[in-house]
């Protein structure tokens, strides 16, 4: 397993700024970017804020912009903050010409990053979310079985559940 | 976003050293180990160990037993596959949006060549 770093590409047949308008763009963000809304500012400790209305807002800042071929920037793992060193991974994309296409390339690092104070407020905003998700996960089914008028749709949340493992 | 990174995030930082992933190898092929017998198979002190050992107990990758003065060290294998799957579904969710940005963008390069 590599520990600290994801890395995906993939071939395009489209030219490099195409696909640069299209990573770069906010209205075409909501379609490719796991359903977020965004703003991009895309100069050097520029802010790209991404967000999901069952997740929340997540801050990103531009380290690295070359276009067409290049952008970084830093995301924070937790929402409504300012990405820094303890609290964020980078993402790095690299664009390059293949034939007529793109390679598009995309770097996460940093995951194992978090500062120590960091991991612990995590570790308790991760326990905390488990215990209210669970006890929601009550309510509905007590809810459900009375006869409540609550829809399996309306758990929007579910993306951002996690399932209990035994660790 | 992607809680389980999280969680995940004291055993990712426990595996980014080199000396303690030598130490899980270990203990993978030895069952359980006290930090006298892993300074064996591991070129650290004593010391050292027993220290990596604290990270990655304080991380939920290994247990310890008291047995007589020392303490005994196993694997929780649970929770290196726990970390294992929450960046392999952080990966696939990279796939997803990539393949979501080049179908955009074939897209609208077939209505640009129109």
């Amino acid at each position: 397993m590599a520990e600290d770093r994801i890395e995906r590409e993939i071939v395009i047949n489209a030219p490099v700024q195409r696909v640069w308008e299209v990573l770069t763009s906010e209205e075409e963000m909501p379609a490719w970017f796991s359903g977020a809304t965004a703003t991009v500012d895309l100069r050097p400790g520029g802010e790209i804020v991404f967000h999901w209305a069952e997740h929340g807002t997540f801050h990103a800042r531009v380290e690295r912009v070359e276009p067409p071929h290049l952008l970084v920037y830093r995301w924070s793992l937790l929402p409504d903050e300012e990405p820094d060193t303890g609290n964020a991974t980078r993402v790095e994309f690299a664009l390059s010409a293949e034939g007529a296409g793109t390679r598009l390339r995309v770097v996460e690092t940093g995951f194992a990053g978090l500062s120590g104070d960091e991991q612990r407020r995590l570790r308790h905003l991760a326990s905390n979310r488990q215990g209210w998700d669970a006890a929601l996960a009550g309510l509905q089914a007590h809810a459900g079985a009375a006869g409540g008028a609550s829809s399996a749709g309306e758990q929007g949340r579910t993306g951002s559940v996690q399932p209990t493992r035994p660790t | 976003m992607r809680p389980c990174l999280q969680q995940s995030a004291q055993p990712l930082a426990a595996l980014a050293d080199a000396t303690r992933r030598e130490i899980l190898d270990a203990l993978s092929s030895r069952g359980e180990a006290t930090a006298t017998v892993l300074a064996d198979d591991v070129p650290v002190s004593r010391q050292a160990i027993v220290k990596h050992l604290a990270i990655l107990d304080a991380a939920g990758l290994v247990r310890g037993r008291k047995q007589g003065r020392e303490v005994r060290y196993g694997l929780v294998p649970l929770r290196l596959e726990a970390v294992a799957r929450c960046l392999a579904d952080v990966a696939t969710e990279w796939d997803r949006r990539l393949l979501a940005l080049k179908r955009i963008a074939e897209a609208a390069e077939v209505r640009r060549r129109r």
